[in-house]
């Protein structure tokens, strides 16, 4: 009984974690702290990873989100550094309160569909703690084969598509 | 779970105790500030000019294959655990091969990079 | 045990604080954020029920991967027009942005 009641607080922190930095992202002014306040939502999500007992996935996570993404986008931010001072309205002036509806309408959508329909799901099923990276590993090479030959197209073609756009012009950029 | 609730406490007890040394040092050191004093410290070097300058879009594009590599090496790991257990069920030769497909599609785009210069550093 | 409901519950949340940073942001940079969010919650629903409704396949978890891959390419690519964009236009705010709005 214990260790349920400690998964559960470890759920409720993590949950607290990830929503009240995900509100900082979508609030707060400067951009540079609604970055880092990203990192912290996807360190958190990584944490419901490791509950959900996916533990390949946790790390894939923090590798691919706060090691890749979440520093991809800090570049780009220092790269358009000129809207980064807070003096520049990063959010919308008027009408700031139409998203609002709009998401919280989706959301008490959402939540209806999953409480009505979730507890028909709660099929409890054992402890099982077992390393998810072979049992991946097995289904990428047999089942999503054409998949995971697919996502390195993918890749390739955003590669050469982001160094084309990215890439500055010698010709005609003194700079 | 259990082995995650130590590294979780682990955590925990590491920021709790961070923040306690550093509140420990602002409590009892003196305060005495001068302008040399409250200079970003940058190895020595004077400082000049705002951190927040423009950068070059050489560091962007680094960091955008380093990306494309990064998600590359998450389909490497699984595959790399499973390789052994293909070998024994006789299918090496098509996992290997599957792998070799895969890194070969993206050889193609670092060659990409590279004949267009943007991995050459000025 | 957690509820499943509490992880849907967790991932509509997140799901719409991405969609309002989406809507309410005018940085380009800001937009990709919540979209990421977006993405985010995404995977913990596939996760959560993968987890849940079948256990021993990893079904949701694979394809959580390929999301993560998609969401690494869509951040290298989107990046690559913000600061193509900056370049010409000198700035990333969306509203200012209408040289193709017809």
């Amino acid at each position: 009984m214990p260790t349920i009641t400690l998964q559960q607080f470890m759920f409720g922190a993590i949950a607290l974690v990830i929503l009240g930095s995900a509100i900082l992202v979508a609030t707060l002014r400067n951009i540079f702290h609604c970055l880092l306040f990203l990192a912290l939502s996807f360190l958190g999500v990584a944490g419901v990873y490791l509950l959900l007992s996916a533990d390949f996935l946790a790390a894939v996570q923090v590798l691919v989100y706060i090691g890749a993404i979440t520093v991809l986008m800090m570049f780009a931010l220092m790269m358009t550094h000129r809207v980064m001072t807070t003096d520049i309205s990063q959010s919308l002036t008027q009408w700031w309160l139409a998203p609002l509806p709009i998401a919280l309408g989706i959301f008490a959508v959402l939540f209806r569909v999953y409480v009505r329909h979730g507890g028909q799901a709660l099929v409890d099923t054992k402890h099982h703690a077992v390393p998810t990276t072979g049992i991946i590993g097995q289904a990428l090479l047999t089942r999503y084969m054409l998949p995971f030959e697919l996502a390195s197209i993918l890749l390739l073609v955003a590669m050469v598509g982001a160094i084309i756009l990215a890439k500055e012009d010698k010709s005609d950029d003194p700079a | 779970m259990d082995n995650y609730a130590y590294i979780a406490l682990f955590a925990v007890i590491g920021v709790a105790f961070s923040i306690f040394v550093m509140l420990l040092s602002w409590a009892i050191r003196p305060h005495r500030p001068s302008k040399v004093k409250l200079e970003p410290y940058e190895c020595g070097e004077i400082p000049f000019g705002n951190a927040w300058r423009q950068f070059k879009v050489g560091y962007y594009i680094f960091a955008l294959v380093f990306v494309i590599f990064d998600v590359e090496a998450i389909f490497i790991f699984p595959w790399a655990k499973e390789l052994l257990n293909f070998k024994a069920k006789g299918l090496g030769v098509f996992a290997f091969a599957e792998m070799m497909i895969f890194i070969a599609i993206l050889v193609v785009g670092l060659i990409y990079a590279w004949r267009k210069g943007v991995l050459k550093w000025d | 045990m957690i509820p499943l409901e509490w992880y849907l519950g967790l991932s509509a949340a997140l799901f719409c604080i991405g969609i309002f940073a989406v809507l309410s942001r005018r940085n380009a940079i800001g937009i990709l954020m919540g979209i990421e969010l977006m993405l985010n919650a995404a995977n913990i629903n596939l996760v959560a029920l993968a987890r849940y409704m079948h256990p021993h396949i990893l079904t949701g978890q694979v394809f959580a991967i390929f999301i993560m891959t998609v969401a690494a390419a869509e951040a290298a690519v989107g990046l690559a027009i913000v600061i193509s964009v900056y370049r010409n236009a000198e700035h990333i705010n969306i509203d200012k942005i209408t040289t193709m709005k017809w």
